[in-house]
């Protein structure tokens, strides 16, 4: 049997492991430093208790301290969603220091890699072998000087993100394998692992995807990884949202390599994706107007990383006003596919097959979601407008029932009893 | 901690006889007198599940048939502390629906009723005891299926796939249960109604159904399931390819997702177990092959046409001695027989055989082949592989008879043998099959006693009280620490005829 192509975590950084910052020095060991990694890629023996590295020591000293004062931890990345959830309470943790991939195997669809990676770290190495994340997650932020800020590996499981993909694909959480999670009693737990298929005791690892880090810091994760598709093709349709809604819901029950959709003002736009042979008899089948690969290609990065003409407009009209409330919000809804046009006043971006539906409205909360509601599905308020008050309930999820809401805090109180990470972030009582 | 211990509640003798007058009296007014079964001769054909190995008696089954029976028998139980069992068909591999010697046995196959096909949004609404083919079937006219397809499919019920995370021969493509599944609909432990995801693609609020899903039964109680159905292919073709020697056959499934193609099955047999069901089904298999991968493509016409052709190269390129692809439906079937037929194979060949379900990464699928040639001469057993070798997940039959004591013994080392090899390679001892009552102790070898104790702090969020399953999946410290270098136990099934795997 060949050796696979596996790299270890300096190697499979590649040029990127050079621009560590340099106020985090200790943040990528010589390898032989490897923790995180160590017990589920360990090969021979039962799993171990890990070395523990500089950079991980330092937060694990810094989560047992905080948990002994009972004091708040904002857990943080790159900062690139910030904006997303409930108010950023107590003392900002940076989990950037624990980074680099520690095990990727092509041949395995796997790759493993710490919180504070770069997400665009990771997926030049996959691109490297030609795979890639088939989730899509949204590369959000600019900094001061307008640079992308681009997101790591620990804030696309903890957000639960993903773009346009999403409908063909699943989701962030249907691609977590494993994670190492640190608890609020300041354990370092793994649960799941490296392989497609463990029904090992409960997922926990999964449960950890859309979290907000209200469970625990999310150390490393592994996810499964996939060959990107040999051929892809975007075809544009003028129709209205009904029609579009009608032809995505239909086209999506038959064997068709569908990939992305996107509606917006009048237009429809699909990707294709797969087999040369079967994206070719479905662009015949579909009819419509060939866009060009090139603009296609940045047609869709901008609608992943929210940057398109859509959401430019809706971040121009949220700033708008100097100051002063524009009365405007950014909602994500995620709704039945099937369900017909929302009934309240805005401009609307289908994506995900009609189960997304980004609105931009000065609708009150209240009737949006109510509108959600009706759609059988739920909405989030994603960016308020500048000056705009937040819903009378301070909550930016949507709320959840009774026995959840229960369920909610009794895990919560599980996984970490004094409340220390990221206090309302998912939920005003969490 | 104390919500979920080994054998809470034990007892017999009189205390049992009182305790189950106490638990009549309680649920006699709740349910008609026909679905609630106390004596002896009602309960024994519930005392075990697909593992036939362990088996206990319950105090008495109850068998609803609405939710509000559901609640209502639920809320009677947690207000006693009496443990509650749900089940479904009864096919479970690892004995997850063994009854509690003091508790109730909640058979749900009442619920059968497809309640709604919603070909639009290519979804279907069905109650918990519906059968896992008869969605597939149900749906067909619509050109949709139900794509997790394990291969007792005929008999296990939606919801018992739900508590297992069940697999299937197509899970590298086409996911697991947890990936097909959008709403799932049932009760707290304390009979509360309750919904865990959604008509949405996601839900406010953690993933909770991500982590019901394959609980066991642990965490609450599904009655209703929405399904995601999914657009059947238009055609499937299967290659059968022979290998010389087992490494050539692994390389050659490191080669194919080396090459960017993602098969729609991609299964191993070694050389015993090829000859074992050759002589089972006669589909015309290559009895000199060390190992025969079939490796399926779907899709349109063009697309598999497509496919086919580079998996082919990739196979002849791994040291394929040869090469056949199925020219037909009936052809292609024929390829699978063997493969699904296996465990009755095995059956015929051996007075008893245990299978084992650990996962390893892929490129571990021939050492793992050596090394359970090893282990054949170590514990003087023969061992037939079949491995779902697209993701790593490997069902070795170790052949042994249970009337010899000494047999038996060496095939549970064996069996342990197989389960701590493949974590010590990175994987897992339960891929498709849970953990139950039967992998108790290898959760000792795979998990810290950390990672245990949060797993039992999850089931006390959830069910305080510890009344759901109490006992199964997460084993107590106590077990563990007792487990030491003791061995995992015999497993021996029910349901030979069943296809499996």
């Amino acid at each position: 049997m060949s050796e696979p192509s596996s790299t270890e975590m300096n190697q499979a950084t590649g040029p990127a492991a050079d621009a560590v910052p340099r106020d985090l020095p200790a943040a990528v060991e010589a390898s032989t430093e490897i923790a995180l990694g160590a017990s589920i890629s360990a090969e021979a023996g039962a799993p171990s208790v890990p070395a523990i590295e500089p950079a991980l020591r330092r937060i694990l000293d810094v989560v047992r301290e905080a948990a002994a004062h009972e004091r708040a931890l904002c857990l943080r990345g790159s900062g690139s969603k910030d904006f997303l959830g409930g108010p950023l309470l107590g003392e900002p943790l940076d989990l950037r220091p624990l980074r680099g991939i520690t095990s990727y195997e092509p041949t395995e669809l796997v790759v493993t890699a710490r919180a504070g990676t770069p997400l665009d770290e990771l997926e030049a190495a996959l691109a490297e072998h030609g795979q890639c994340l088939p989730f899509e997650p949204p590369r959000l932020g600019r900094d001061g000087a307008g640079q992308p800020l681009g997101g790591t590996v620990g804030g696309m499981v903890a957000s639960g993100l993903a773009g346009p993909a999403r409908a063909a694909a699943g989701s962030v959480r249907d691609h977590v394998l494993g994670a190492c999670l640190l608890n609020g009693r300041g354990e370092l737990l793994r649960f799941g692992g490296t392989v497609m298929k463990n029904v090992a005791g409960y997922d926990v690892s999964r449960l950890l995807a859309g979290s907000m880090g209200v469970l625990g810091v999310i150390c490393e994760v592994s996810l499964k990884v996939l060959p990107r598709p040999p051929a892809t093709r975007t075809l544009r349709f003028d129709m209205d949202q009904a029609n579009a809604l009608r032809h995505l819901n239909e086209w999506a029950g038959q064997p068709l390599p569908l990939q992305a959709s996107a509606w917006w003002d009048g237009i429809l736009v699909l990707r294709l994706a797969g087999a040369e042979a079967a994206v070719a008899s479905a662009a015949r089948l579909l009819g419509g107007e060939a866009i060009p690969p090139p603009l296609a290609a940045g047609f869709w990065a901008g609608l992943r990383d929210q940057r398109d003409e859509f959401f430019l407009h809706a971040e121009a009209v949220l700033a708008a006003g100097d100051g002063e409330s524009t009365g405007f919000s950014l909602w994500q809804l995620s709704v039945a596919p099937t369900a017909p046009r929302l009934e309240v006043a805005g401009e609307t971006l289908l994506e995900w097959g009609g189960g997304r539906r980004w609105l931009l409205s000065r609708e009150p909360a209240g009737r949006v979601r109510e509108a959600a509601l009706a759609a059988r599905g739920h909405a989030t308020l994603y960016r308020r407008g500048a000056g705009t008050a937040a819903p009378d309930d301070g909550a930016i999820f949507a709320p959840l029932s009774a026995p959840l809401l229960r369920l909610h805090q009794q895990l919560k109180a599980a996984f970490d009893p004094q409340r220390i990470f990221n206090r309302e972030r998912l939920h005003p009582q969490l | 901690m104390t919500a979920v211990t080994d054998g809470v509640l034990a007892g017999t003798g009189p205390d049992r006889r009182a305790r189950q007058a106490e638990i009549v009296a309680a649920l006699q007014p709740l349910l008609p007198a026909h679905a609630l079964l106390w004596q002896a001769e009602d309960t024994v054909p519930y005392e075990c599940d697909g593992l036939t190995a362990y088996r206990e008696r319950p105090l008495l089954v109850a068998l609803p048939e609405t939710e509000a029976q559901v609640a209502a028998v639920l809320k009677a139980c947690h207000g006693l502390n009496v443990p509650v069992v749900a089940r479904g068909a009864g096919t479970g591999l690892s004995g997850g629906a063994m009854p509690h010697a003091m508790g109730v046995t909640l058979g749900l196959a009442r619920f059968n009723r497809i309640v709604q096909i919603d070909k639009y949004s290519r979804t279907a609404v069905v109650q918990c005891g519906v059968r896992n083919l008869a969605i597939s079937e149900a749906v067909a006219q619509h050109g949709l299926y139900y794509a997790p397809d394990p291969s007792s499919q005929i008999a296990c019920t939606i919801g018992g796939n739900i508590a297992e995370n069940s697999g299937g021969v197509h899970c590298l493509k086409y996911g697991l249960t947890l990936h097909n599944v959008m709403k799932l609909r049932g009760f707290t432990a304390e009979g509360e109604p309750v919904e865990f995801g959604g008509d949405a693609l996601d839900a406010p609020g953690l993933d909770l159904l991500s982590v019901v899903v394959g609980s066991e039964g642990m965490l609450a109680v599904i009655t209703e399931v929405t399904v995601k159905l999914t657009p059947k292919p238009q055609l499937a073709r299967c290659i059968m390819a022979s290998f010389g020697d087992v490494r050539h056959a692994g390389d050659a499934v490191a080669a194919i997702i080396a090459a960017g193609i993602i098969p729609a099955g991609l299964e191993m047999m070694d050389k015993p177990m090829t000859a074992a069901v050759e002589d089972f089904v006669h589909a015309g298999y290559d009895l000199d092959a060390a190992a025969i991968l079939l490796c399926e493509s779907d899709g349109t016409p063009d697309e598999v046409e497509e496919e086919i052709g580079r998996m082919k190269a990739v196979l002849v390129g791994a040291g394929a001695t040869r090469l056949s692809v199925s020219e037909n439906e009936a052809q292609r079937l024929r390829f699978w027989s063997g493969r699904k037929n296996a465990f009755p194979a095995s059956g015929r060949i051996s007075p008893d055989y245990m299978c084992m379900d650990s996962t390893i990464p892929r490129k571990r699928l021939a050492d793992m082949l050596l090394a359970i040639a090893g282990m054949e001469k170590k514990y003087r057993l023969r061992c037939c592989n079949v491995f779902h070798a697209g993701d790593g997940n490997l069902h070795p039959l170790i052949l042994f008879d249970a009337n010899d004591p000494d047999q038996l013994h060496r095939c549970e080392q064996f069996g342990a043998d197989i389960l701590e090899t493949s974590v010590a390679m990175g994987g897992t001892v339960s891929g498709e099959h849970g953990v139950g009552v039967e992998k108790l102790n290898s959760m000792c070898v795979q998990f810290s006693p950390e990672e245990r104790e949060q797993m039992l702090r999850l089931k006390a969020a959830f069910d305080p009280a510890g009344v759901l399953n109490p006992g199964k999946v997460i084993p107590s410290l106590h077990r563990c620490a007792e487990y030491g270098r003791m061995h995992v136990r015999k497993g021996l099934l029910a349901f030979p005829e069943l296809e499996r795997f």
